[in-house]
C-alpha cells in the first residue's frame, strides 16, 4: 500500500527518529512510504489556544498537501485528532464550507499509527524485537478523541523480548495539554508528578506512547529527576528488530538527550536496509511534483 | 436599564459568586501547595469516581440513556420559551405564584421581599446552586434575614465562613478532623466531647438542625427539575434535610434556573436514572421530593417559584455554546477531572468549578470576566466521557478560548502571545519558511551542549523548564534526513 507520512511538526523538528522509525516499520511490512515535503503543521496549537483565525491558513495548507493521497498516517494521536475533529470546524468558522468538506475527506483518510496497522493493514505482529521492560501510557487524544482502545497494546504484546508492565492510573492525563503546560505550569506539573510516580512504580526502564508531545512532557520530567528511565515512541519500539537493536539503544529515544548527528545517521542507514531497492525506487517516483511557494 | 437592544444580558458583576478575585493559575498555585487539600481531594474524588464507574457499568443501556438525555435537553432548549410559559401556567393553576428574574439582583430582591412579607427574620435552605450563584444568603443577611443552610456539607461551609468547593460535595476540601474543629468552634450547644467519628459528627449536626426545621416558617430551595406539563418541581437529595424544608414550613420559595425545565413527567424516567449514578454513584438517591403548587392541609400553603435568567438567555443565543445549559449539576466531570482533583473548586473562583464550571462561568458572565477559566484544562476529554448528557466540554472550552482571543483582537497593542501565534501561523503556512525556522531552531543545540539536555529557557518557556527538561534540537530534522536519504526534498 502507498502511504503518505504526515510526520507532524514536532517529530520533524525535534524527534526525527520517530518519523524514521515509522518509515522503517511500514517499509519492512512491505508498504511504500511517501513524504509530501510541503507539509508543515496541523495547527492544533493555534486552535487549542484560541487562535482559530491563524489556524485557517494552516488547515488550508494541510488539506492541499495531503488531498492527493488515499492513505495518510501520523505517529501522533493528537495531531490526527486535530485533523479529523478540528479542521472542518476551523474551516467552517472561517466561512469556507468547501474547504471544510475537503478537510473532512482528508480527515477520514488520516490514521494514527496503531489504527493504520491494526485496522487498515490488519497486522498486530509487526515482527519487532525490543528487549526491555516497558510501560505504556495511553495518551488522552488517542484514547478519548480517536478511541484507539487497546490497539497499541495489541501491537506491543507481540513484540519479542519485551516485558510489558501495566501502568497504574494509566488513563489519567500526564498534564501536557499543549500551551496548558505553560499557561498553567503549576497544575500541569502536579499532574506530571503523579504520572511520573506511577511510571516509576512499574519499574519500567522505558515509557512508551503514541504521541511525541506527551512523551516530551513525561520524559522531560523524568530527565529532570535523573530517574534513569526514558521515553520512547511506539513507532520506535515497533521498528526495532534484532539487527540494529543495540545501536538503537544509544540514540533512538525521546528523552531530552539527543546524540549528535553521526550516530543518528548510522541508525538511519541501517534502517534503510530494511526497505527493498524497488520500494525505494518507487518512493522516488511517487513523490508528487514539488509545490513551490510561488504557487500559493 | 440596558440600551443594548437585541443582545441578552450576562450576569451582572458585584453580586453573586461567578467571578473570582484571582486568575485561575494564580489561585491554583496556592491550592496546589496545600497538602491537606490535595490529600482530601485526591481521596474523595477517587472514592466517588470508583463508585460511579461501578454503578454505571451495571447498566447495559448506559450509552443509550446518555443519548436520550442529550436528545431531550437539545429538544427542550430549542423551545425553551414555550416550556417555561407552560410551566408558569401549570404552577399558577395549582396555587403557586411565578416570578421572573432577569438577573441575580432581580432574584435577590424578589426573594427578600417575599420573606419580608411573611414577617420572618430567618429561613431554612435546601442545598441549591442557583441561590449560591446569585449570592442570596448575603442579600438576605443585608436585609436582616438569617439564612440557615441545612445540607450537612453546606452547613459545614457556612459555619466555617467558607465557600463551597464542589457542586455536589461543597465541603469536599474538608476532612473529619477539620469538620470537628468547625463544629466545636461554631455550633452553639455542641457536646465539647465531640469526636471526629462520622456518626458523631452527623448526630451533632442533626440535633442542631432539627431545632431549626421545627422553628422555620419559611424555606428556600432550588430545583433539579421543573416539569412543564404538570407544574411539578423536584429536588433530588441524600440526607432528608430537603424533605424537612419542603414539607414543614408555611412558605416555600424556590429559585430555579430557566434551563432546569423538562417538558413532561415522563422525561424524568431518563434523568432520574442518569443523575444519581453520575453524581453520588448510587443507583437511586435516598430522597426525591416532588411538589405541585399547594395542597390544602399538606405542606407549605404558600409557594413561590422564581425563574432565574442571569446570563442563561445569552448562553442560549450561542447555538454551540448552549449545550452547556444541558448540565444537570451531577458533578461527574469534576470528579474525573485531573485539574479539579489537584486544585479543588476554590481556584475556579465561581460556584461552578471543574470542567463544566470552566465553561458555564465565562458563559454566564461573558468570557472576558472569566478569561482564564477556559484555559484551566488540558483538554484530556475525561469530562465528556463522564457527562450523563454528553456535553462536549473540551470543544466548548476551545470555542470559549477562541471567543476570548477574538475579543482581545480589539486591543490596540496585541499581546506577546498573539504576536507569536501570528508569526507561527505565517511560518507554518509555507514549507520554505517552516524549514528555515527549523534550521534556525538548531541554534538551540548550543544550549545544553554539555549535558545533552536543556534545563533553562527564557520566558515564557521558562514555565516549561521550571519542572521539565527540554529536548535539545537534533542535528538533522526529519525532512533533511528524508531529502538526504531519498533524494527528494
Amino acid at each position: 500500500m502507498r502511504i503518505a507520512l504526515f510526520v507532524t511538526c514536532l517529530a520533524d523538528a525535534l524527534y526525527p527518529q520517530v518519523g524514521r522509525a515509522t518509515v522503517t516499520l511500514l517499509e519492512r511490512l512491505g508498504h511504500e512510504v511517501v513524504f509530501p515535503a510541503a507539509q508543515t503543521c496541523c495547527g492544533q496549537m493555534h486552535v487549542n489556544t484560541g487562535y482559530q483565525r491563524e489556524a485557517l491558513p494552516l488547515v488550508r495548507h494541510h488539506v492541499e498537501v495531503f488531498e492527493p493521497y488515499d492513505v495518510i498516517v501520523a505517529p501522533s494521536g493528537s495531531c490526527v485528532g486535530s485533523v479529523r475533529h478540528q479542521h472542518a470546524m476551523v474551516a467552517r468558522g472561517g466561512g469556507d464550507g468547501a474547504l471544510a468538506e475537503r478537510a473532512e475527506r482528508v480527515g477520514a483518510r488520516t490514521y494514527e499509527l496503531s489504527e493504520l496497522l491494526v485496522d487498515v493493514l490488519g497486522v498486530e505482529d509487526v515482527g519487532a524485537y525490543y528487549p526491555h521492560r516497558v510501560t505504556y501510557h495511553p495518551t488522552c487524544h488517542s484514547l478519548r478523541m480517536l478511541r484507539v482502545g487497546d490497539k497499541p497494546l495489541r501491537l506491543l504484546r507481540h513484540v519479542r523480548g519485551m516485558t510489558l508492565l501495566e501502568l497504574p492510573e494509566a488513563e489519567q492525563c500526564c498534564g501536557f495539554g499543549g500551551t496548558f503546560a505553560i499557561k498553567n505550569a503549576d497544575t500541569s506539573t502536579a499532574m506530571l508528578a503523579d504520572k511520573m510516580r506511577n511510571v516509576l512504580d512499574t519499574g519500567a526502564e522505558v515509557t512508551t506512547a503514541g504521541d511525541a508531545s506527551c512523551l516530551m512532557h513525561i520524559g522531560g520530567g523524568l530527565s529532570r529527576l535523573r530517574s534513569g528511565t526514558r521515553t520512547v515512541h511506539l513507532a520506535e519500539i515497533l521498528a526495532g528488530t534484532e539487527v540494529g537493536a543495540t545501536t538503537e539503544l544509544a540514540s533512538e529515544t525521546l528523552a531530552p538527550r539527543q546524540l549528535d548527528a553521526p550516530a543518528e545517521h548510522t541508525v538511519g542507514e541501517q534502517r534503510v536496509e530494511f526497505a527493498s531497492e524497488s520500494s525505494t525506487q518507487r518512493l522516488r517516483e511517487a513523490q508528487p511534483t514539488e509545490r513551490s511557494e510561488g504557487e500559493r | 436599564m440596558s440600551t443594548n437592544l437585541g443582545m441578552p444580558a450576562v450576569a451582572p458583576p458585584g453580586v453573586g459568586h461567578l467571578r473570582g478575585t484571582q486568575s485561575f493559575p494564580d489561585a491554583a498555585r496556592g491550592a496546589l501547595a496545600d497538602s491537606q487539600l490535595r490529600r482530601n481531594l485526591g481521596h474523595a474524588t477517587r472514592v466517588i469516581r470508583t463508585k460511579r464507574a461501578s454503578v454505571v457499568a451495571e447498566l447495559p443501556d448506559w450509552e443509550q440513556l446518555r443519548l436520550a438525555g442529550e436528545a431531550l435537553k437539545t429538544a427542550t432548549m430549542a423551545r425553551l420559551d414555550e416550556h417555561l410559559e407552560r410551566l408558569e401556567r401549570e404552577v399558577t393553576a395549582r396555587g403557586g405564584v411565578v416570578h421572573w428574574a432577569r438577573d441575580a439582583n432581580d432574584a435577590n430582591a424578589i426573594v427578600t421581599r417575599l420573606v419580608q412579607e411573611t414577617g420572618e427574620t430567618e429561613v431554612v435552605k435546601v442545598k441549591s446552586m442557583a441561590t449560591q450563584e446569585i449570592g442570596l444568603n448575603e442579600a438576605l443577611e443585608a436585609a436582616g434575614i438569617a439564612a440557615h443552610e441545612t445540607d450537612l456539607a453546606e452547613l459545614i461551609v457556612q459555619l466555617g465562613h467558607d465557600q463551597p468547593s464542589h457542586i455536589l460535595v461543597p465541603a469536599i476540601h474538608r476532612n473529619r478532623a477539620e469538620i470537628r474543629e468547625i463544629f466545636l468552634r461554631e455550633m452553639p450547644g455542641v457536646d465539647p466531647a465531640l469526636t471526629s467519628e462520622p456518626r458523631r459528627l452527623a448526630m451533632a449536626a442533626r440535633a442542631f438542625l432539627r431545632e431549626r426545621f421545627l422553628r422555620a416558617k419559611v424555606a428556600i430551595s432550588g430545583a433539579n427539575f421543573g416539569v412543564a406539563d404538570t407544574g411539578t418541581l423536584l429536588v433530588v437529595e441524600s440526607e432528608g434535610n430537603g424533605r424537612m424544608c419542603l414539607t414543614l414550613p408555611e412558605t416555600l420559595i424556590t429559585v430555579m434556573g430557566i434551563e432546569k425545565v423538562v417538558p413532561t413527567w415522563q422525561d424524568l424516567e431518563v434523568f432520574l436514572q442518569l443523575l444519581p449514578r453520575s453524581s453520588t454513584g448510587e443507583r437511586m438517591n435516598p430522597y426525591t421530593s416532588a411538589w405541585t403548587g399547594v395542597t390544602p392541609g399538606d405542606g407549605p400553603q404558600t409557594f413561590h417559584l422564581v425563574l432565574l435568567d442571569n446570563g442563561r438567555t445569552a448562553t442560549l443565543a450561542d447555538e454551540v455554546g448552549r449545550a452547556a445549559l444541558h448540565c444537570i449539576r451531577c458533578s461527574a466531570c469534576l470528579n474525573v477531572c485531573p485539574v479539579y482533583e489537584r486544585t479543588g473548586g476554590h481556584a475556579y473562583g465561581s460556584v461552578y468549578p471543574g470542567p463544566i464550571g470552566a465553561v458555564l462561568s465565562p458563559q454566564l458572565t461573558g468570557v472576558e470576566d472569566n478569561a482564564s477559566l477556559p484555559y484551566a484544562s488540558s483538554l484530556c476529554g475525561a469530562c465528556f466521557d463522564a457527562c450523563p448528557v454528553r456535553i462536549d466540554i473540551p470543544s466548548l472550552l476551545v470555542r470559549l478560548r477562541a471567543q476570548h482571543v477574538d475579543a482581545q483582537r480589539a486591543r490596540s497593542v496585541p499581546s506577546a502571545e498573539a504576536l507569536s501565534m501570528a508569526a507561527a501561523s505565517w511560518l507554518m503556512s509555507s514549507p520554505g519558511r517552516f524549514a528555515a525556522a527549523e534550521k534556525a531552531s538548531r541554534l538551540g543545540r548550543l544550549l545544553g551542549r554539555s549535558a545533552g539536555r536543556i534545563s533553562t529557557l527564557p520566558p515564557p518557556l521558562s514555565a516549561w523548564t521550571g519542572s521539565r527538561d527540554a529536548p535539545r534540537p537534533p542535528a538533522e530534522t526529519f525532512r533533511e534526513w528524508w531529502a538526504r536519504e531519498r533524494g527528494t526534498s
